[in-house]
């Protein structure tokens, strides 16, 4: 079925077809001016191979019009790639509002990855076609990439950050991950597979056994055990903030400036709590840096999003009143 | 051959500078810039071979898709180890130390460097560095990537990190010293006449070459010492962990790096731009042109770094910027390229062996710089990082250009450096297994790459395998075509035909002393009184001597 030779790997996502449409438009400029040059360069090495030892050449110093010229359309060929390349980037950059939210793990050498209802895989991922999908991405220990070819797409995973990546698979199949960041040791066999279904299959495979809670009831038992509870009291009562409504919100600083409450201030109140202190707090939290796995934020994160659509205090929320600051 | 029995006898001349002193110390406290160049020359092709030797293992090894020759660690330890030695060891020092060194005071008329003695220490400085990094190699290695990326470095890597890092950040004080002594030297001693727009273009590479080395280097010192004191006192700088910022690392780290490639190619450049008028026996096409395009590169090659880090999760609107700088930094490397294909039209083209490692160079960095396009365009690149891809597209223009231009530049200066031809057949021949064997290497990993093999494997998936061996007999053929100039260039330095003082002839002033030249390289101080490349008002290169009595010049075919 497959060439002995093959070139363009399978196509199976929604970038993979204008990917591989901007590659061959670029290959054909490269060709076309690899070919001009070379044939230039021969023709030119032999209709004017020295004949006798004391020829010399003929007495041309240059040409400003063709300096333009050379200048000119190489820069118009290449803005028009950068415009197309742009375009595929931002698409890929800014996920739309719609997808199925899967959490992965990079760590020395493998991953861990978990749907939205708490089933936990290891290096495999089951996802069903047709659907947006996004991939929040978190690494253990150092850098690694997480990367389909037969979607054209990859990210990095970085510690100490989320990066986020998107893509629709079109085609039900099973298809390589790799990492293709260099992570040490057993860098080349930290892969897997990623499983297309189609959606029935997917559902029937994601109610299938596996005895694993969800990620926001794993979150909400070690928001108790952690002793969150103690301040965050959801009726804004607490010495800290109430969380209730906070994700995805704009919260009013202690130095006047506001932010949004995404998944990445989430992690950095745990871990680094002096870092942003909203309005009217003291600096009481204690870091929790190296008391959490990164699995466990990123449950006290699912947990805390879960409380998006509880009533927010009117007096002791970290919401900002909709009134205040102009940035 | 009749005519050439017709041609006077060459002899060596009796006083030169390999014959002026003898003796150990005489070299090793040397600071004849000429001598100092041999030095060089010595210590980066041992680096190479060592190079070259990790690079035979990485290849032999990914012949089969389960890696029968070596452990991952060991493995991981090779690539490593094979770009520490190449890129900090011998691609950056090799044109600029070797053959700017020995040229560049020749080119312009000066008895020497500026700083001669500062020149003797940057070798010294360069040799502590090496050894710190060999002791890295033999006492448990390097498996950080030559990239050296936090937190693996810093915090996981069991390997010798620390030594590594202290000899890189000692070597690159030899490049900095370096590339002060050259600007210093082309501002101030160039001999009466020769003015801006007379110096070859090799010494116009080596100038904005020599601004990216003063520049950019310090960086990456600092870099690897901030590195170097997380990793050895638990600093957090870039340790997450510790609320450091490992992509801040790679911000630093690619600031010098990616300009460092410029280090690399465009003293190659220079080279190609003094071996096509040469060959062709007509002045340079466009030589301001040329010019201002090696500036224009060493200008925006420092403001594009961040294209190694488009998936890092950086801002979407920085990685649009550096990608369009990116695209504005290939125009310059394209005039240059249109600029040499035109010196040929017209010319009078001969295929002595430098000009075969031009073309050479010509057709291999066509399609290294055209294959960077795909990994400068933001689209393409979302899939091809990272992958065999960019280890074929930079292999094209590390190995493909700068080390075609280097040894272009060794067979083109030989007779000068020694007084000395090589064997022209075996030369050319040796150029060809060279040619193809380097495309039969690296031309397979762009299929790869493009299939999705990621970069720093030592296992793959079996369909990728056919690729790998292709890639692995091409880099059998390439090894011979090293071997084979390594070993005739040693022998003509002792036993080949003697050269005369420009038996090509070129135009330059180096030719216009005796080859090996004196330790004061001329005799009186030059007067230049024409324009670079020009051959037609240039009766003392004894062209009209060969027309009249049809003597060939001392090279020909034998």
């Amino acid at each position: 079925m497959q060439s002995p030779l093959p070139f363009f790997p399978e196509q199976a996502s929604n970038f993979a077809g204008n990917v591989d449409a901007l590659f061959s438009y670029i290959l054909v400029t490269a060709i076309f001016f690899t070919v001009l040059v070379s044939l230039l360069a021969i023709f030119a090495a032999f209709r004017y191979r020295r004949k006798n030892a004391s020829d010399i050449g003929a007495e041309i110093h240059g040409n400003t019009a063709l300096e333009i010229g050379w200048t000119l359309i190489p820069l118009i060929l290449a803005l028009g790639m950068f415009a197309w390349g742009a375009v595929i980037y931002v698409n890929y950059r800014t996920a739309p509002k719609d997808t199925l939210d899967i959490y992965v793990i990079g760590k020395q050498w493998m991953w861990k990855l978990q749907q939205p209802n708490g089933r936990k895989e290891i290096n495999e991922l089951h996802i069903p076609v047709n659907r947006n999908i996004k991939l929040i991405l978190g690494s253990e220990d150092v850098i690694h990439n997480f990367y389909v070819p037969a979607f054209r797409v990859k990210m990095d995973v970085v510690p100490g950050r989320y990066n986020t990546m998107w893509f629709r698979p079109t085609k039900v199949g099973k298809y390589h991950f790799f990492c293709s960041q260099y992570c040490g040791t057993n860098h080349a066999l930290m892969g897997g597979w990623v499983i297309v279904q189609d959606p029935a299959e997917y559902a029937a495979w994601l109610s299938g056994e596996s005895g694993d809670v969800s990620p926001v009831s794993a979150g909400e038992k070690l928001f108790t055990q952690l002793a969150c509870t103690t301040c965050h009291v959801s009726n804004g009562t607490g010495r800290g903030p109430s969380l209730n409504g906070v994700y995805g919100a704009k919260v009013l600083l202690a130095d006047g400036s506001i932010v949004t409450a995404d998944e990445g201030y989430i992690r950095e109140s745990i871990l680094q709590p002096k870092a942003k202190i909203v309005a009217g707090y003291q600096p009481v939290m204690p870091t929790f840096q190296g008391l959490v796995t990164e699995e466990q934020i990123l449950n006290l994160t699912a947990y805390i999003k879960s409380l998006q659509t509880q009533p927010v205090p009117a007096k002791g929320a970290g919401v900002a009143p909709a009134t205040s600051g102009k940035k | 051959m009749s005519t050439a029995a017709a041609a006077p006898v060459k002899t060596m001349p009796e006083h030169h500078y390999l014959n002026a002193t003898y003796g150990i110390r005489s070299w090793l406290l040397t600071v004849d810039h000429k001598r100092i160049a041999l030095l060089y020359l010595a210590s980066v092709t041992f680096f190479f071979f060592i190079g070259g030797f990790f690079a035979m293992m990485i290849r032999l090894h990914l012949l089969t898709p389960s890696g029968y020759l070596l452990s991952a660690d060991t493995y991981n330890r090779m690539f490593t180890m094979h770009g520490v030695a190449m890129i900090f060891f011998f691609l950056i020092p090799s044109i600029p130390a070797v053959l700017g060194n020995f040229l560049i005071p020749l080119m312009i008329g000066a008895k020497d460097l500026a700083f001669p003695k500062i020149n003797l220490l940057s070798w010294y400085v360069y040799v502590v560095g090496g050894a710190f990094t060999l002791y890295s190699m033999v006492s448990g290695g390097l498996d950080t990537g030559w990239t050296f990326y936090t937190p693996l470095s810093t915090v996981y890597s069991n390997s010798a990190v620390a030594p590594a890092v202290v000899g890189i950040f000692i070597t690159g004080f030899s490049s900095i010293l370096t590339g002060l002594n050259f600007l210093v030297t082309i501002h101030t001693m160039r001999a009466p006449g020769m003015t801006w727009f007379r110096l070859p273009m090799f010494v116009w590479a080596h100038y904005a070459t020599s601004i990216v080395m003063i520049l950019g280097t310090p960086v990456i010192a600092i870099t690897l010492a901030l590195a170097g004191m997380e990793r050895l006192f638990g600093l957090g700088f870039f340790n997450p962990a510790m609320g450091g910022d490992p992509i801040l690392f790679q911000h630093l780290f690619w600031f010098y790096s990616h300009p460092a490639v410029y280090i690399m190619i465009l003293p190659a450049m220079g080279v190609i731009s003094e071996l096509i008028p040469t060959f062709a026996r007509k002045q340079l096409f466009g030589y301001h042109f040329v010019a201002a395009a090696s500036l224009a590169i060493a200008v925006i090659g420092f403001l594009v770094w961040t294209h190694h880090m488009f998936l890092t999760g950086q801002s979407t609107y920085a990685a649009l910027v550096f990608s369009f700088l990116t695209f504005l930094v290939a125009i310059p490397s394209a005039v240059k390229t249109f600029n040499w294909v035109a010196t040929l039209y017209g010319g009078s083209i001969s295929f002595d062996t430098p000009m075969l490692y031009a073309f050479g160079f010509l057709g291999l960095f066509l399609i290294g710089g055209l294959t960077g396009l795909f990994l400068g365009c933001l689209g393409t690149d979302i899939h091809i990082h990272d992958t065999y891809f960019v280890v074929a597209h930079f292999h094209y223009i590390m190995v493909g250009g700068a080390i075609m231009g280097y040894l272009g530049g060794l067979h083109f200066w030989w007779p000068k450096m020694t007084g000395r031809m090589y064997p022209e057949w075996l030369a050319r021949i040796s150029a060809l297994i060279l040619f193809v064997g380097f495309n039969l290497t690296f031309f397979p990993q762009f299929l790869l790459g493009y299939l999705g093999m990621p970069r720093r494997y030592h296992v793959y998936p079996p369909e990728f395998q056919v690729y790998n061996v292709m890639s692995t007999a091409g880099a059998s053929i390439l090894a011979i075509g090293y071997l084979l100039p390594m070993i005739y260039l040693t022998w003509a330095a002792f036993c080949g035909k003697v050269a005369g003082d420009n038996p090509w002839p070129a135009t330059g002033l180096e030719w216009k002393t005796q080859s090996p030249p004196l330790t004061e390289n001329f005799e009186v101080t030059p007067v230049v009184t024409w324009e670079p490349y020009d051959f037609h008002n240039r009766p003392d290169l004894g062209l009209d001597a060969v027309a009249a009595n049809g003597v060939v010049p001392a090279h020909g075919d034998d």
